[in-house]
């Protein structure tokens, strides 16, 4: 009698917008198919708690909890020790997931640029505040600058005005110029104009400067006031909140530590979503920086290259029109990354006293001579602390040049017993 | 720089100690680095001064290196996180707190400070540790330190005195008195110092060494958690024997609170990757000894490598059949505390002064056999 052939098993890494689509195009073709991610719910960061107002989020967690996706919470990747086998954490446990296709959807986390003060208490990043005012943090009456760059600003502004917030400014530090160009980009995507024209709804009477950066946060104990700039003038402002953000930097260390190529700062992959390591593929921001639309697009791809043949791709009716879908989000992304490209003074603000690694309390003008990251990670704790460079390592890409070169596991603290108990599976440890 | 007098092939801490010191001695030294300076095994290892007894080449070279590291502690800078925590060896049963006896006899016949715990005393000196333990053994004048920034230190000292430190810089061969690098140049000096750790062998394939791989993982902040290195007395066993693998306890306090916690041993292995399976019977055996350990984050593992001799003593002296070509490596795990010593010995030897210690245990020439055959082997080809 013949052996019944395995489905393939396909382990998705990240249960946002990309890891969930690729996991239901995936089961839909039969695979055998994990999604795993770190947090105890689906959605990712920018759907964080099953929290979504958009229809097409609430649709997509109803499908993929009503799927055959065996769905893995609370479990971190902490190494990937060998081809086939990545070492996960949950509840304290070790867990060996074996893989024949792997979907690395890791989506990205908030730069934070450093400058004199932002370490200050009540300054926060424009997601940390925005989780904070869902946690319950009151804000009415409060004073609350948003400032940095990218669409994040006004959509949290918004919000954080719904809650009662006076928001006396919004302060953009890309040019009105570029800004202009980035709305007129927005015709690829119309979903994206009606958000944005429903978002400047709401943010009418607050003011919108273009050009803008901080460059002090004031106070002694807390923050009391922001000092921003522009070309033409410099003046400082009372607050009782600075929330900062100044764009996405993807989440890497799982793609470096599997030997994927990146280049200029994203993962590098072909037109089938595969990176350069055969059966891995990469989906959503860490292959760009685009938000949900194109991590959707990618991540059907994807779920249709890991469980079909080459021959069988072009079979699947889908994929001229996702194929195409995904170049209308490609040129939004293009037109993201140039209409908020930061400006060069960002490089200029901290100051030699400035705190760049909050976790190891590294300066900035401790970094002086060092030729590297690795170099400065080696002699002066750069990145050794707790978020193990997670914070520190755009901003100082950003300021110094300095790409994260090597990752090291564990990829996200775990407890000793944790990391004790691993038992050699039969795959590993020979 | 005009012609160097000395090239030094390794800018970990043992070549920076041999750039000190012959920079000291007037010597215009030139050091090249494959990587950046002091981030080979100088940045994976524990970062121990320890004095170990074994047997008498390394007591003798261990404490001789300690006294010049507590000599010169009060000028090192403050990244090099230097903490006289002393060692304590830990005896788990009577049979190990025998050999803790022995151990105090040994250091106290040659004047080094040393002093015996019960089991109580071991208790109140440490209380993470288990109960039921047998006692164990302090040795006050231990310390830990973090090496790559003495390495940058003792390099410093080195280029004031007007020397050199090329950094990325990879040697493809050492012939004669020329240094030949991947990019194709060649440097000349009239004394060469390989000082590469376990990378030596592949510049010189005579050398008698072998890597030894260890695992390494550090924790969070816990200040306080312990307050002096913890060593197992079955330590030595895993250090000298030759089995092809081991584990045993080895936990040090950092300055910053985290706990480094080793230690592994493997031969035969070449790829740099965590094996969990040693990695996991490492941590096991640590939490076997600190049962608070269990519920502690750890922030980073890594591995790196030992270079080991066979009979587990540095190679310090002339290369046998090369004229130019001096040895500084091989130290196995001890290379941080016998850097300052190794250092000191090579420039007395190349000067011809009289060294404090007695060298020869440490001269490449006992293992001249090796070398031999490797130039017959050259010979006939």
């Amino acid at each position: 009698m013949p052996a019944v052939p395995q489905p393939v098993r396909v382990l998705v890494v990240g249960a946002g917008p990309a890891g969930m689509q690729a996991a239901l195009t995936a089961v839909a073709s039969g695979a055998a198919v994990t999604l795993v991610d770190g947090s105890p719910s689906l959605g990712g960061q920018i759907w964080r708690g099953e929290q979504s107002h958009s229809r097409a989020a609430a649709a997509l967690f109803e499908r993929v909890r009503g799927s055959e996706v065996r769905l893995l919470f609370g479990c971190q990747i902490v190494d990937a020790p060998e081809p086939g086998l990545l070492l996960g954490a949950a509840e304290g446990k070790a867990e060996w997931l074996p893989y024949d296709r792997l979907i690395l959807a890791t989506g990205a986390r908030e730069i934070f640029l450093p400058f004199p003060g932002w370490t200050l208490p009540n300054v926060f990043g424009v997601g940390g505040i925005q989780a904070l005012a869902k946690g319950g943090l009151p804000l009415a009456g409060k004073r609350v600058v948003v400032a940095g760059s990218g669409p994040l600003l006004w959509s949290v502004a918004a919000y954080l005005r719904g809650r009662g917030a006076e928001i006396p400014l919004i302060a953009e530090q890309t040019d009105l110029a570029r800004l202009v160009q980035f709305a007129a980009a927005l015709r690829f995507l119309p979903s994206k104009f009606m958000e944005a024209i429903g978002i400047a709804r709401t943010l009418i009477g607050t003011g919108l400067r273009t050009g803008c950066y901080p460059v002090h946060a004031h106070g002694a104990d807390r923050l009391t006031a922001v000092t921003l700039r522009t070309s033409a003038r410099e003046w400082t402002v009372d607050c009782d909140y600075l929330a900062c953000g100044f764009g996405f930097a993807p989440n890497l260390e799982l793609p470096l530590l599997l030997g994927c190529t990146v280049r200029d700062g994203f993962v590098v992959v072909d037109e089938w979503q595969q990176t350069s390591v055969p059966g891995i593929f990469c989906v959503g921001e860490p292959t760009g920086i685009g938000g949900a639309e194109k991590s959707l697009a990618e991540g059907a791809i994807a779920g249709i290259a890991a469980t079909c043949d080459v021959k069988d791709r072009a079979l699947k009716g889908s994929t001229a029109s996702l194929f195409a879908e995904r170049l209308r989000c490609r040129r939004f992304a293009d037109a993201l990354r140039r209409g908020f490209a930061l400006r060069e003074e960002l490089r200029t603000l901290p100051a030699s006293d400035t705190i760049l690694c909050r976790c190891e309390d590294v300066t900035i003008g401790r970094l002086i001579g060092h030729p590297s990251w690795r170099s400065a990670k080696l002699h002066e704790r750069l990145g050794m602390g707790h978020c193990q460079g997670r914070v520190c390592g755009a901003a100082a890409e950003f300021l110094l040049g300095w790409p994260m070169e090597s990752v090291r596991p564990p990829l996200f603290p775990v407890h000793v017993d944790t990391l004790a108990s691993v038992v050699p599976s039969r795959e590993h440890d020979g | 720089m005009s012609l160097p007098d000395a090239i030094i092939i390794g800018a970990g801490i043992v070549g920076a100690a041999c750039a000190e010191r012959l920079s000291a001695d007037g010597l215009r030294v030139l050091v090249l680095e494959a990587d950046v300076a002091g981030s080979g095994a100088t940045a994976a290892g524990m970062g121990h001064v320890v004095v170990m007894d074994d047997n008498e080449a390394e007591f003798a070279l261990t404490r001789y290196s300690s006294d010049l590291w507590r000599a010169r502690s009060a000028e090192l800078p403050q990244r090099a996180e230097w903490e006289p925590v002393g060692t304590l060896w830990v005896a788990s049963d009577a049979e190990e707190f025998e050999g803790a006896r022995r151990k105090l006899a040994f250091y106290r016949e040659r004047g080094l400070q040393a002093e015996l715990l019960d089991e109580q005393s071991l208790h109140e000196a440490e209380p993470q540790l288990r109960p039921g333990l047998a006692g164990g053994l302090l040795i006050p004048e231990d310390a830990v330190t973090y090496p790559p920034p003495v390495a940058a230190w003792l390099l410093r000292q080195m280029q004031e005195r007007g020397g050199e430190l090329r950094q990325s810089v990879r040697v493809q061969a050492i012939a004669g008195d020329m240094v030949v690098l991947a990019n194709g140049n060649q440097l000349q000096a009239p004394l060469i110092v390989l000082a590469a750790g376990a990378a030596s062998v592949g510049l010189i394939p005579a050398l008698p060494l072998q890597p030894r791989k260890g695992h390494l993982a550090i924790t969070d902040r816990v200040p306080g958690f312990v307050r002096h290195q913890l060593v197992e007395l079955g330590y030595l066993k895993s250090a000298h024997g030759s089995s092809l693998e081991s584990v045993a306890f080895n936990v040090q306090p950092r300055a910053t609170g985290q706990l480094l916690i080793g230690s592994s041993r493997q031969y035969g292995q070449t790829s740099a990757e965590i094996n969990h399976g040693i990695l996991s019977r490492m941590l096991q055996q640590a939490i076997g000894y600190l049962p608070g350990l269990a519920h502690l984050s750890i922030l980073r593992t890594w591995t790196g490598f030992r270079a080991a001799t066979p009979d587990k003593l540095p190679l310090i002296g002339p290369a046998p059949g090369h004229e130019h070509l001096w040895l500084a490596t091989g130290h196995e795990g001890l290379g941080i505390t016998t850097s300052l010593a190794t250092g000191q010995l090579l420039a007395d030897l190349v000067a011809g002064r009289p060294p404090a210690i007695d060298a020869a245990p440490y001269a490449p020439s006992r293992f001249a056999d090796s070398f031999r055959e490797e130039a017959a082997r050259a010979g006939t080809v």
